[in-house]
């Protein structure tokens, strides 16, 4: 099946297995490799991106789902050449290790903080629950949270 | 494969009707994960995402009717928060916000996992599951509505497209046992209410859901009567000794917090 949808504000087509999820979709036929395939199961949150502006797990939203809606990934937060704040912040702090789960957590931390430009470090881990880092780097994650937050 | 996405209730309803085999899927956290390990190929899948008629909640003379599309998110920070305090506090427990921004009641629901989190503060409240189909809609009660491990009185060509609960108004609580706070499936879980009489209905620890009821003279040995009545088993997350001690504790706990 065809199906048609906005990523990052442009529109795309690609042609799908019906049974297909929305990751794949993105990474395999329409060139977004940015959301990453782990569990897929949502258990990880490295799929993380937004569907109509919610954060979802890519891996379990049906490519046919997303036919006709709008998707945000982590290609479509920096502005040309201007990493988006989350994303230089996750530099800056050096809040990345293997770099597997970064993807996913700058996407969950770009949702957190266009809702709560200040959030205590309780939010920030509530936020940021179903998004795991193997290397366990969270205190550098947090830390980069921090610092998007007050950029 | 087929996946069919009708426009309104009424488009829905006729095409499960054609298409008895189809697996309705609204959220897709657990659909997807069947697809995804290659567990079930469904000929047919019913995306019920466009379907407006089953998003958000009304009020009907006191009752709330929950459209089977609300999501855990929607309860979790909503309106329905103070009316249904225990159902929101599971809400809260579900998975990741991903997740609870997709996953929703009905899916729950349909899934009749033991594990389901919106059951056992859904089944204290009382609630009726509302199952329609072209042949007219019905209401079950939930205690009826499951009737074993992922296994309901859903119709081929039905579909579930809300929960009514007429708020108890009642304090409640909702506890949940797992290794960590988020992305966890029950070890046991536990809703109860104390209003005119002590309520309580357990996740993980039985094939169906399960309703306790005591006068509230006899909260003291309640906690005792509701690890009685469940019927847990040993599995990878817990044994069932550990849920039965798990659940007379989470009792004591829980009626601390309602019986004020």
């Amino acid at each position: 099946m065809r199906i048609t949808l906005r990523i990052n504000g442009e529109e795309h087509q690609a042609d799908c297995w019906e049974g297909e999820s929305l990751l794949f979709a993105l990474r395999e036929k329409l060139g977004f490799p940015g959301a990453k395939n782990a569990c897929e199961q949502g258990e990880c949150g490295s799929c993380s991106v937004l569907l109509d502006g919610t954060l979802v797990c890519a891996c379990l939203v049906l490519a046919a789902q997303a036919d006709g809606h709008e998707v945000t990934t982590v290609e479509g937060l920096a502005e040309g050449e201007q990493l988006h704040p989350v994303q230089q912040a996750f530099v800056d702090a050096g809040a990345v290790q293997c770099g597997f789960c970064t993807p996913g957590l700058v996407v969950a931390t770009a949702d957190l903080l266009s809702r709560n430009t200040s959030p205590s470090d309780d939010e920030i881990r509530e936020a940021l629950s179903g998004n795991l880092c193997r290397c366990t780097g969270y205190a550098k994650i947090f830390d980069a949270v921090r610092r998007a937050a007050s950029a | 494969m087929d996946v069919l996405t009708p426009r309104t209730l009424a488009e829905a309803l006729r095409l499960k009707a054609e298409h008895r085999e189809a697996w309705p899927i609204q959220g897709g956290t657990d659909v997807l994960v069947a697809l995804n390990f290659d567990r079930g190929r469904p000929a047919c899948l019913l995306n019920l995402n466009e379907v407006a008629e089953l998003r958000g909640f009304t009020r009907q003379d006191g009752a709330l009717r929950l459209g089977s599309g609300l999501t855990y998110a929607e309860v979790e920070h909503g309106l329905l928060r103070d009316v249904l305090p225990a159902l929101a506090e599971a809400s809260r427990t579900v998975g990741s916000p991903q997740i609870r921004n997709r996953g929703t009641i009905g899916g729950n629901l349909g899934t009749s996992s033991p594990a389901g989190d919106a059951l056992p503060p859904l089944l204290v409240e009382g609630a009726e599951v509302e199952c329609a189909s072209v042949r007219g809609t019905r209401r079950v009660p939930l205690g009826e509505f499951v009737t074993g491990v992922k296994r309901n009185v859903l119709e081929p060509d039905e579909l579930i497209t809300a929960v009514w609960v007429t708020p108890s108004r009642a304090p409640q609580t909702f506890m949940k046992v797992g290794p960590r706070n988020a992305m966890v499936i029950a070890v046991v879980s536990l809703a109860v209410s104390a209003g005119d009489e002590l309520r309580a209905s357990f996740g993980s620890a039985s094939p169906r859901p399960v309703l306790v009821t005591a006068p509230r003279e006899e909260a003291d040995s309640f906690p005792e009567r509701v690890a009685a009545a469940a019927a847990p088993i040993d599995d990878v997350r817990g044994s069932e000794r550990y849920r039965r001690h798990a659940l007379r504790v989470l009792t004591e706990r829980a009626l601390k917090r309602v019986l004020v």
